[in-house]
C-alpha cells in the first residue's frame, strides 16, 4: 500500500482523535505543536489505528515515551550527542531527523512525531 | 450529593455491554438551578450517567483489578433534553478493550427518544505510577460504587446469555 493510499485513512482517524481541522492534518504536522494532541490523544491515535488498519500496534514502538532516560553517553546538557542521535535513528526509523539534528535539543523531540511519521510506521506494518 | 447517575442496571453482558437506567426526581438537586421553572438534566451528568454505566462495564471486565479513569470523551452529541419524572436508558457497547484502557460507545434514551450519544475514552492508570501516588487501594471501584457493583451483577446473573460461537 502506498503512503498515498494510507495517508487519508490516518488523516480521518487524526481528526476524530483530535477533533482537528481536516485541512490541518497534512503530512508534516506535528503531532503536539500543529494538532495540539495530548499525552492521553496518542493512546487514543494506537487504539483508532489498530481498528483502521487491523493491526497490532506497540504504542512504545509508534511512540517511543522514554529513549534517553538520561544516559549521558546520549543526551548532554539538554542536547543529544552523537551516539544519541544514532539511538534515535535506530528507535525511531520512521522520523524525520534531517532538521531536529541540526539543533538536536531535547526539548524539541516532540517535534518529530508527525503524520508523516505515522503514516510510514503503518506502511512498514502493512508490508 | 451523592454521586451515583444510575438506578439500576437491567442488562449486563460481562466485557461486552450494559443497559442501566436512571429515573429523574424533581427533588434532586440539580433541577433547582437548572434551570429555574424549566428543570432539565445538565448535559454533563447525562454523560456522567452514561460513563459510569461504561466504566463499570469495562471494570468489570477485568474483575475491577484496573483502575479504570475517564481520559476523554472524543465525541459527544445532544439532541435532546431530559425532564424531571422521566427516565434515561443507557446503552454502552464496548469497542475496543486492551491492557491500556477500553473505548465504548454509548446511546441515551429518554423513554424512547434518543437525547445523546457519546464515545468515551477509559485508561487504565499505569500499574507502577498509580502504586506511588495511590497506594494498592482501588479508589476507583470503592465507597459509593460498590452499591453500584451488586447492581451490575444482578444484572448479570439477570442477562440472557448468548450461546457462544461454535468453532469451525
Amino acid at each position: 500500500m502506498t503512503l498515498d493510499e494510507i495517508f487519508p485513512r490516518v488523516k480521518t482517524q487524526l481528526v476524530d482523535a483530535l477533533g482537528a481541522d481536516e485541512d490541518d492534518v497534512k503530512l508534516t504536522s506535528r503531532l503536539q505543536a500543529d494538532l495540539n494532541a495530548e499525552s492521553i490523544d496518542f493512546l487514543d491515535i494506537v487504539f483508532r489505528l489498530e481498528r483502521e488498519f487491523g493491526l497490532k500496534i506497540d504504542r512504545n514502538e509508534l511512540f517511543p515515551e522514554s529513549i534517553f532516560q538520561g544516559d549521558p553517553k546520549l543526551i548532554q546538557n539538554g542536547v543529544l550527542t552523537t551516539e544519541g542521535l544514532n539511538e534515535l535513528r535506530t528507535k525511531m526509523p520512521y522520523a524525520d531527523i534531517a532538521k531536529f539534528e541540526q539543533n538536536p535539543k531535547f526539548e524539541m523531540i516532540g517535534d518529530l512525531f508527525t503524520v508523516e511519521l505515522i503514516t510510514k510506521y503503518i506502511q512498514s506494518k502493512l508490508k | 450529593m451523592r454521586w451515583v447517575w444510575i438506578d439500576r442496571f437491567t442488562a449486563f453482558e460481562p466485557g461486552k455491554s450494559a443497559t442501566a437506567t436512571k429515573c429523574l426526581s424533581h427533588a434532586e438537586d440539580h433541577f433547582a438551578e437548572h434551570f429555574p421553572g424549566f428543570p432539565v438534566m445538565p448535559a454533563p451528568l447525562i454523560l456522567e450517567g452514561l460513563a459510569q454505566t461504561g466504566g463499570i462495564l469495562v471494570g468489570e471486565a477485568n474483575q475491577f483489578r484496573e483502575k479504570v479513569v475517564l481520559a476523554k470523551i472524543p465525541f459527544a452529541k445532544f439532541t435532546g433534553e431530559a425532564m424531571a419524572g422521566e427516565q434515561l436508558t443507557y446503552k454502552t457497547d464496548i469497542l475496543d478493550l486492551k491492557k491500556e484502557g477500553a473505548v465504548v460507545r454509548g446511546t441515551v434514551h429518554c423513554g424512547t427518544r434518543l437525547i445523546a450519544e457519546a464515545e468515551i475514552f477509559f485508561a487504565h492508570l499505569d500499574h507502577s505510577r498509580s502504586a506511588q501516588v495511590f497506594g494498592d487501594q482501588n479508589f476507583v471501584f470503592s465507597g459509593e460504587l460498590q452499591h453500584l457493583l451488586g447492581l451490575a451483577k444482578l444484572a448479570a446473573a439477570q442477562t440472557p446469555q448468548l450461546p457462544a460461537a461454535s468453532e469451525s
